[in-house]
């Protein structure tokens, strides 16, 4: 099985190029949770790592029975998916939750202990 | 409106779009449009006994999906629910791209396909539809004695 006839049409430099997947990130006491659409990815061609202080979510599209077929119309066009976030000191990395069903990967970032929210109170003299 | 997704090859994507631009810049276009920056995303092809047709849906209960053939048009429709809480104080939403709500697509199919032999499957937020072409339609080989 082979990814080549996403970008048939389109000459090998585009090889390199990548989409952006569409993503929501919402953020609670708790730590952060990212929700990506990443569809055509299977379990085994998703890739989450974090490097230094950023977030990478890498995907392969892999297509079912797409090996003969002569593209006669294409908005996914790349075979690939990249997008990268930075974390801020006060995310847990040790602590990052994924889960991804459907297409759709669902990211925990926890954060940490001395950084959770804790009320300041303010003196009136 | 809702960007199903993002180049992130700037000039990749501008010399795609001229070369896009060039290819439809033709006397007609399809009257539903090249239906871009729309939710979900669809890629059409064929092969010589089949038109195969991947719609790029994530995050579905495949139960709730419409799909009709009519007329030589296959009309897709269903809604996608938002994962973002429902106007939580104590929750901020920094980046809401994903696109929620009712949706419909439609693509107009060749002449010769059978509405009758229609597959479809999804897996891994991708919804497969295989129409196979009538057999009559198919080329075949004519004898010369």
């Amino acid at each position: 099985m082979t990814n080549a006839n996403i970008a048939k049409n389109e000459p090998p430099r585009y090889e390199d190029s990548t989409m952006l997947p569409p993503v929501d990130v919402v953020e609670d006491d708790s730590g952060i949770t990212l929700y990506a659409d990443l569809p055509g990815v299977s379990k085994d061609k998703l890739s989450v790592r974090v490097e230094a202080d950023v977030l990478n979510i890498e995907g392969e599209v892999t297509l079912p029975f797409a090996t003969h077929i002569e593209a006669s119309h294409a908005e996914v066009y790349l075979p690939r998916y990249h997008r990268a976030f930075t974390l801020g000191q006060e995310l847990d990395r040790e602590k990052v939750s994924a889960e991804f069903k459907n297409g759709v990967l669902k990211l925990h970032v926890p954060k940490a202990e001395h950084a959770k929210a804790r009320k300041i109170e303010i003196n009136v003299g | 409106m809702y960007r199903t997704l993002f180049p992130s090859d700037l000039v990749a994507e501008l010399d795609r779009l001229q070369r896009k631009v060039q290819r439809f810049a033709g006397p007609s276009t399809g009257i539903r449009g090249f239906g871009r920056n729309s939710f979900p995303a669809v890629n059409v092809g064929g092969t010589p006994d089949s038109v195969e047709i991947y719609v790029f849906a994530p995050g579905l209960d495949p139960t709730t999906l419409n799909v009709t053939i009519e007329r030589g048009v296959l009309t897709l429709s269903g809604a996608r629910s938002s994962d973002l809480p429902a106007d939580d104080k104590k929750v901020a939403v920094h980046i809401n791209e994903r696109f929620a709500g009712r949706f419909s697509r439609a693509v107009s199919l060749s002449d010769d396909v059978d509405p009758d032999r229609v597959t479809a499957k999804y897996s891994d937020g991708v919804l497969h539809i295989s129409i196979k072409r009538r057999a009559s339609a198919q080329p075949c080989r004519i004898e010369i004695h």
